[in-house]
């Protein structure tokens, strides 16, 4: 092997020997953790029809208890270990959501409470929240199409 | 103890599988394209309700449970099939009240947990 010289040379050498490692273990960690994280969420759901609710309500406890604690987590700085650890497997999930709004909240606190903390919440939960009602207006009304032509 | 025997472990292992794979998803458009994770997080959402308007979601909650319905794909998909299911009482007017009324728990816990939880953190002060 000849040897490595400049800088260049050396960067086209790491890239060569490890082209997929990042990609393969990063993958494999949002994976575990994206799937603990509904697995927690599905022993919930079976507590909630256990104790008789129906699925519906139990699949909004579900949410309800998720987005709390992740919320919890991401306040007493827990939750953003964890997200550099998974990557997607905890940005995926409703976590992820409850996530997006409690970090930019934090960040501009010193913003005050109402412009500071009530605004930037949507920072990143507005748009999400924009295209997921939007979308779901736009398929109810062509969900009526048929209905009204017939 | 009775709660304990009911676990349905091959639903949860089904769980496992799916909802981890559906990070996965997310974890690769991370790392191949440019994507912002508030864009993947728009796009896992508005794929969620297309799928759930088409009627294929329903399958993969009825394999997986909550391994489809908690990651973001599953509150699109929530969206809209109570967008499609309130059409069928109220027409139209369900198309706009159906969707927000079946993730309304969700909305409404992310914003006051969020607000709370706000509230008790203190920022941090960035690293130079």
């Amino acid at each position: 092997m000849k040897p490595i010289e400049t800088k260049q040379e050396y960067s086209n050498y790491v890239d060569q020997k490890s082209p997929n490692s990042p990609i393969l273990k990063n993958c494999f960690n949002a994976f575990w953790v994206g799937g603990l994280i509904c697995t927690i969420g599905q022993i919930i759901f079976d507590f909630c029809t256990f104790k008789g609710a129906d699925e519906t309500s139990a699949s909004t406890i579900v949410s309800i208890i998720l987005i709390g604690i992740s919320a919890l987590l991401t306040g007493l700085n827990i939750f953003n270990k964890i997200g550099k650890f998974a990557g997607a497997g905890s940005l995926v999930p409703i976590t992820g959501f409850a996530n997006s709004i409690v970090s930019p909240a934090i960040e501009y606190k010193s913003e005050g409470y109402i412009m500071g903390v009530g605004g930037k919440m949507f920072t990143v939960a507005g748009p999400v929240l924009v295209f997921g009602i939007s979308t779901s207006v736009l398929i109810g009304i062509l969900g009526t199409v048929p209905i009204s032509f017939f | 103890m009775d709660f304990i025997q009911s676990i349905d472990f091959l639903q949860l292992i089904k769980c496992f599988i799916v909802g981890g794979l559906i990070c996965i998803i997310g974890q690769i458009l991370i790392d191949k394209t440019k994507l912002t994770p508030a864009r993947i997080l728009v796009i896992f959402v508005t794929t969620g309700a297309i799928l759930g308007g088409l009627g294929i979601y329903k399958y993969i909650i009825d394999f997986a449970g909550c391994g489809a319905t908690v990651p973001l794909t599953g509150f699109g998909a929530n969206l809209a099939k109570g967008a499609l299911t309130e059409i069928k009482d109220s027409g139209i007017l369900g198309a706009f009240t159906g969707g927000v009324r079946a993730s309304a728990g969700g909305i409404a816990a992310a914003i006051v947990f969020g607000y709370i939880a706000s509230l008790i953190s203190k920022p941090k002060i960035k690293k130079q």
